[in-house]
């Protein structure tokens, strides 16, 4: 198990207690946005459907890279790894 | 979209640095007819909003930008890690409105995150003006009032 980081965004952190960050120990970067959860509850199902799967409106990081491009939920993360969680913005007239 | 009622609330406001006025505005008039979007830094607090600085992202919108946006999320993360630099955070989104009145859509309230401030920009061929602040309460947006501010804090 890698010990890693996630970083909240602002509009998230009332699920969070104010905090910006979350660390947890997982080895993925979908298991570690389940094992979120066992520390703030509700946040989960504000990330992940009840499948599992991402939410639409949602996009998560592992470094700089967006994990859609790498292998989604199942990439693999190194101890000390840095995820982060963004909202998606949009909108328009 | 047709705009949404809209209603005011007085207990919150947004103090906006005057600069972040003077960073969008151009920004906003040079990205007409398309829309052209930005994060805002800044605090929130029991009182309201305060926004130090604002940055523009590309909008990932391919064939209809003239009346979609989709933040890079690439540009989120960068302004993400800006605002950790200077003790702020991400709490405000900025947009235009090609066209268009500064009131909230359909479609910007699909996409809409509570606990943002969101800053709508009215531009035309003429250029842009001051514009209007919301946020999300409940199931809608109230608007509420934007003082300008005549200097960042250090």
């Amino acid at each position: 198990m890698s010990q890693v980081s996630i970083r909240i965004p602002t509009p998230l952190r009332s699920l969070t207690g104010g905090a910006a960050d979350v660390s947890v120990d997982a080895d993925t970067v979908g298991a570690a946005l389940q094992a979120v959860e066992a520390q703030h509850e509700g946040l989960k199902g504000r990330l992940l459907t009840a499948e599992g799967e991402l939410r639409g409106f949602v996009n998560v990081f592992l470094g700089d890279d967006d994990i859609r491009t790498l292998d989604g939920l199942g990439t693999a993360v190194a101890d000390g790894a840095s995820i982060s969680v963004l909202p998606a913005v949009a909108g328009g007239r | 979209m047709s705009p949404q009622p809209t209603k005011t609330l007085e207990t919150v406001r947004a103090e906006v640095a005057r600069t972040v006025f003077e960073d969008v505005l151009p920004r906003a008039a040079a990205g007409f007819p398309n829309e052209v979007c930005g994060l805002l830094l800044g605090e929130k607090g029991e009182a309201g909003w305060r926004i130090e600085h604002a940055t523009q992202g590309g909008n990932l919108v391919v064939d209809r930008q003239h009346d979609r946006y989709q933040l890079d999320p690439a540009h989120y993360l960068d302004a993400d890690r800006r605002a950790r630099e200077l003790g702020l955070d991400i709490v405000g989104v900025w947009h235009t409105h090609p066209d268009h009145p500064p009131i909230p859509s359909s479609t910007d309230r699909e996409h809409a995150w509570a606990g943002f401030t969101y800053w709508i920009v009215p531009t035309t061929q003429q250029g842009a003006s001051d514009g209007r602040w919301w946020i999300l309460e409940g199931d809608g947006f109230v608007e509420i009032e934007a003082i300008q501010t005549p200097e960042q804090r250090p």
